[in-house]
This record gives C-alpha cells, structure tokens and sequence, in this order.
C-alpha cells in the first residue's frame, strides 16, 4: 500500500521548531514501511525559517498554509487545515508539545478517529499503525492498533532522532480552509528569564526537598548553565511547597521527560518522580542517603553532601565544556 | 452560570503497577484508587465559579463501572450539586469515551464543561478537546489561569518556554492544570450531605472502538548503577565517566 504521512510542523515567531524534524523521523518511519510518501504541512503567517530545509529532513513535499491569523496559534484554524490536509492520508504524526496535544484531539475528532498521545515507538503493520506509548506515567508501556483511518498519533520530544538524507523536496502552498475562530490566542508571554522547558531539554538538572530552601535552587541554575542545553527541574514536594513554577515539575502529576542526560539533585526518588524520567538516557544521581531509592534508577550516583558536589559538578563541566 | 466537571477514578499517582494475566490490563487487586488529580482542579474551579456567581448549578459526570459512583460521591463532598454516571465496562478509547459525554452534556444547556488536563493513568490528554469539536463550541486546553467576565473567558496556559493567553466566548469547554486553584478537600459536613444528593446512573452511549490494546507491559529495568563515590572528591571521576562512557557531554 503506498500511503501518504502527514507531518505536522510546529513553528513560533517564523522559525521551525526543533521538534519539526521529530516528527519528520516518526512520519518518515511510516512512510518508509509501506513505500509511501511524507507531507510536511507548515502554518504560518507568513515565511518560515526552516521550511526550504525539511525535505533534508525528510519531507517529501512542503505543504504551506499561509493565514494571517496564523501568527500565533490558532486552534481552530490549525484543525481545520490539518483535517483538510489529512484527506487521503493514512497517517497524521503531530508533536506532544503544548500545541500538539491541543490540537491533535481536535483533529481526530473532525476525523472521527481515534489519537494515540504520546507516543514512543511507531510502526506500520498490514497498513495498520502500531504505535508503543508510556501509561501510569511510564510504569506501564501500551501498544496499540490504531484501527481509524487516518491513524492521528502525538509523538513525544526528544524520542525519534531527526535524520538527514538528500532527498529532491517539493514545495506547494495549499489553500487554508474557511473556519470560525473560537478561540483567539492574543499573545505569548515570555517568562523573565527564556528557559528551555524541561520536556524538550537535551539535558535536564532536578531538585528535590534535600536542598533545603528556594533560593538553593540558584546552585542548580548554574550547573545548567554550564550545561548550555540544560533545563531545570523539580520534584512534586518543592513544587507543592511553591519553590518552584509547576511546569518545572518531574513525575506522574508533572512532565514526563526523556533527556540525553537526568541529574537528580536531593531527590530521594519517590515512584511517582522515577515514573516520570526513567526513560532518560544517562541518569546520575546526588544525595546524602545512600539507601534512597533515586540511587537504584541511576546510572551513576555521589553520595554525599550535594552543597560541595554541585559547585564542584559546576566547575568540572564547565571545564569539560569549554576546556577552561 | 451551570457548569458541568468530567472526572475520572484513577489509580492513585503513588501506586506500584503490576499486569493483569492476560497482559493487556493493570492487576486492580488491592490497589487504591482516587479522582484524577487534574480533576480536582477542575471540581475546585467550578465551585468557585458558582460561588462567585452567588447561584447556579455544578453537575459532575463519570464514565465507569459501580466503583466509579466513590469517585463521584467524592466530587459531591467537595460541594458538587449532583452527579451522573454513565455506566460502562472496559477502558474505552478517548473518542469513544468523548461521543459518549458529549452526547450527555450537549443536552445539559452547560456555560462551562471543565475536564482536568489529563487522566494520570492513560495520559491521553483527549477528551475534553473531542468533546468541544463534538459540540461546536470552543476549547482553551490545560489552563492554569482562568478570568471570566461578562460572557468572556481570559485563560493562561503553559507552553514551552512561555505562557500562551487565549480568550473566547461562554459557553466553553476548559481543561485545567495544576496552579489553577488549590481543591479543597471534603468536609466532614460534605461527606455526610454528599450521601443524599442525587446520583444519576444510566448507560453511557459508547462509539465504536478503533484502538485495540495489543498488550500492556512493564517497561524494561534500566541497567543496575553504580556509586561512582563519595563527596566532591567523586566529581571528576563522574565527569570522565559522563564523556567517555555514556557520552553526554
């Protein structure tokens, strides 16, 4: 069967997103099985910053879906040019990011089909979609069949690898479909500092309850720092104790992560918080007690007083980074 | 102003998971189980919201089983006004799940239909989206702030690296996160007065299903660790092991 996959392309301010070439993997892997084809739908108000490249990454047509109420997310608008991009397709591979996960179900209802979210592993099977997705926060993986068609799935950042392959792109601009907005996005607010969000972050630096007080967190600010790619997470109790924003939170009732490298700082390692990194690559653990529970997830652990460690990690990385 | 919650019974987030014979479903044996945590923002913001108004009615819907009228009977000792449940077996997908509230709730004449972000046991974040495209009326996802004046919604959702303010008109479907509000929790005096409100019970009319478990497994242990030492002395022993044997940095 030669399908047609539907890349959804996330953009913000005219750039791509990273999280683009993610779902052009996942989509490629689709498209690869059964011989077929990838569509990378753009939507934007105007040019995008990337969008020439993603044949690169495996688009092999670029739709764009120009609209000036595109400039920021438009719910409404983005459901109805996906929807309307989906026709014939057998799949449509979206971002688990905060737009991705609005929009995705919104679609597959239009569609009357069913969505997996969040998913980590996809495969087409006899022109059904098998996809494997984390459940209970990641103590548990379901696979499924997604028996709808299209098959709408949400893939989860930093889980497929973007590659790069010479492949001839196409470019084509569709028409965006008539919708009524009922929903405005007015604006995007940015937060004092711009940080990386923990759930898309190469590398991501946790706190817990061992170090003591809010203003501890400033150590592990720096250590991500250093880092250059890192962002800063936290544990339920500090969260719950208003130490930190909640959407630095790691665990079941937070974000469930997958980061190249975890480094969990005065976290004892509750079942709720492992359920929600345990997919990371490397995972190095800091604390005092070494019978905490972190120390049996960890790849590598210190045990010891995390207030000489920290500063000490700081400075060997920094090292290790810049050779200086 | 008449709202309506959605809320789902859920193992509790604290649980250890273990497979069913037969590998498609969770042993329940023994394990606790409460309303969603994402729910509770959810009830919370609705009694507040009927309070502010001074009048109205909050109603509170669950698809599930018999257990799931404990879930409900929870939702009316926090202060919800009455409650229906649509019976079903099975954990049936987010669609499914969603043509069945919304063949319910569009009838309910609702300013508001609130939903938690996410149930925390199959992390679909769906239903409450599907539901509002079902209907034809708008949807402001995962809010953590939320103002509603004169028919208007103002809500604040997290994004990456930002905070996205969106706005539409009553009446409306949101999903609430955490920071929304703090629930209360039942009072003794709501426990008691929850025993004799209303709970409705008939059959939820399900969709056809179109995802089919295939198998349900535990994920697979990460290779055993180890201590690489003791205090900051350890650290430059961790770094070359970081560079050379994982390769993260």
């Amino acid at each position: 069967m030669a399908s047609r996959i539907l890349a959804v392309m996330e953009q913000r301010d005219g750039a791509l997103r990273k999280v683009s070439h993610e779902v052009l993997a996942a989509a490629r892997r689709l498209a690869d099985a059964g011989g077929g084809t990838v569509d990378a739908v753009v939507m934007a108000a105007g040019s995008v910053e990337g969008a020439d490249q993603l044949a690169r990454f495996g688009a092999d047509r670029v739709l764009t879906a120009t609209h000036p109420d595109f400039r920021l997310y438009q719910p409404d608008g983005y459901a109805a040019t996906v929807s309307a991009a989906a026709d014939g397709a057998s799949a449509v591979v979206i971002a688990a990011t905060a737009t991705g996960r609005d929009l995705a179900p919104r679609v597959a209802a239009r569609l009357k089909v069913p969505c997996a979210s969040d998913v980590t592993e996809l495969v087409a099977e006899n022109g059904a979609v098998i996809v494997t997705r984390p459940v209970y926060a990641g103590k548990a993986l379901q696979r499924v069949r997604l028996t709808g068609t299209p098959a709408v799935v949400t893939v989860r950042p930093n889980t497929f690898a973007p590659s790069e392959t010479n492949r001839p792109g196409d470019a084509s601009a569709m028409e965006v479909p008539t919708f009524g907005p009922r929903v405005t996005v007015r604006e995007i607010k940015a937060p004092a500092q711009a940080a990386l969000d923990v759930a898309e972050a190469p590398v991501v630096v946790s706190g817990g309850r061992g170090l003591r007080e809010p203003d501890n967190f400033r150590l592990l600010e720096e250590l991500a720092d250093a880092f250059g790619n890192a962002a800063v997470g936290a544990s339920r109790a500090v969260v719950d104790a208003g130490w930190r924003e909640h959407g630095a939170q790691v665990g079941q009732t937070g974000k469930t992560v997958s980061p190249g490298l975890y480094i969990a700082v005065g976290i004892s390692g509750a079942i709720q918080h492992l359920a929600g990194m345990r997919t990371a690559g490397t995972i190095v653990a800091i604390n005092k007690d070494k019978d905490a529970p972190i120390f049996r997830t960890a790849d590598y652990g210190i045990v010891g007083d995390l207030f000489e460690i920290v500063p000490r990690l700081t400075e060997e990385v920094r090292k290790a980074r810049t050779g200086h | 102003m008449k709202i309506a919650v959605c809320v789902k019974r859920v193992p509790d987030t604290t649980s250890k998971i273990v497979i069913a014979p037969g590998g498609k479903s969770i042993d329940e044996t023994g394990l606790k189980f409460v309303p969603n945590p994402y729910d509770e923002f959810a009830v919370e913001e609705a009694l507040a919201l009927k309070e502010k108004a001074g009048a109205g009615e909050t109603v509170v819907y669950s698809l599930g089983g018999p257990p799931t009228g404990e879930t409900l009977r929870t939702a009316l000792a926090m202060g919800i006004d009455r409650a229906v449940l649509l019976e079903s077996g099975g954990s049936p997908d987010g669609l499914a799940v969603a043509q069945a509230l919304a063949a319910e709730l569009g009838m309910g004449g609702y300013d508001l239909i609130l939903f938690g972000k996410l149930a925390v046991d199959d992390y679909n974040h769906q239903v409450g989206p599907m539901v509002a495209e079902i209907l034809g009326m708008p949807c402001i996802t995962s809010v953590a702030h939320l103002t509603i004046e004169a028919g208007t919604v103002t809500a604040e959702r997290e994004i990456e690296g930002g905070v996205e303010v969106s706005t539409c008109a009553l009446p409306a479907v949101l999903t609430c996160d955490k920071g929304l509000n703090n629930p209360r929790l039942p009072s003794l005096k709501g426990i008691m007065a929850a025993k004799k409100k209303p709970l409705e019970t008939k059959p939820a009319a399900l969709g056809e299903p179109a995802l089919e478990v295939l198998d349900l497994q535990l994920p697979p242990e990460r290779k055993p660790g180890r201590i690489v030492g003791e205090g900051a002395d350890a650290v430059p022993a961790l770094v070359e092991l970081l560079r050379t044997e994982a390769k993260v940095l």
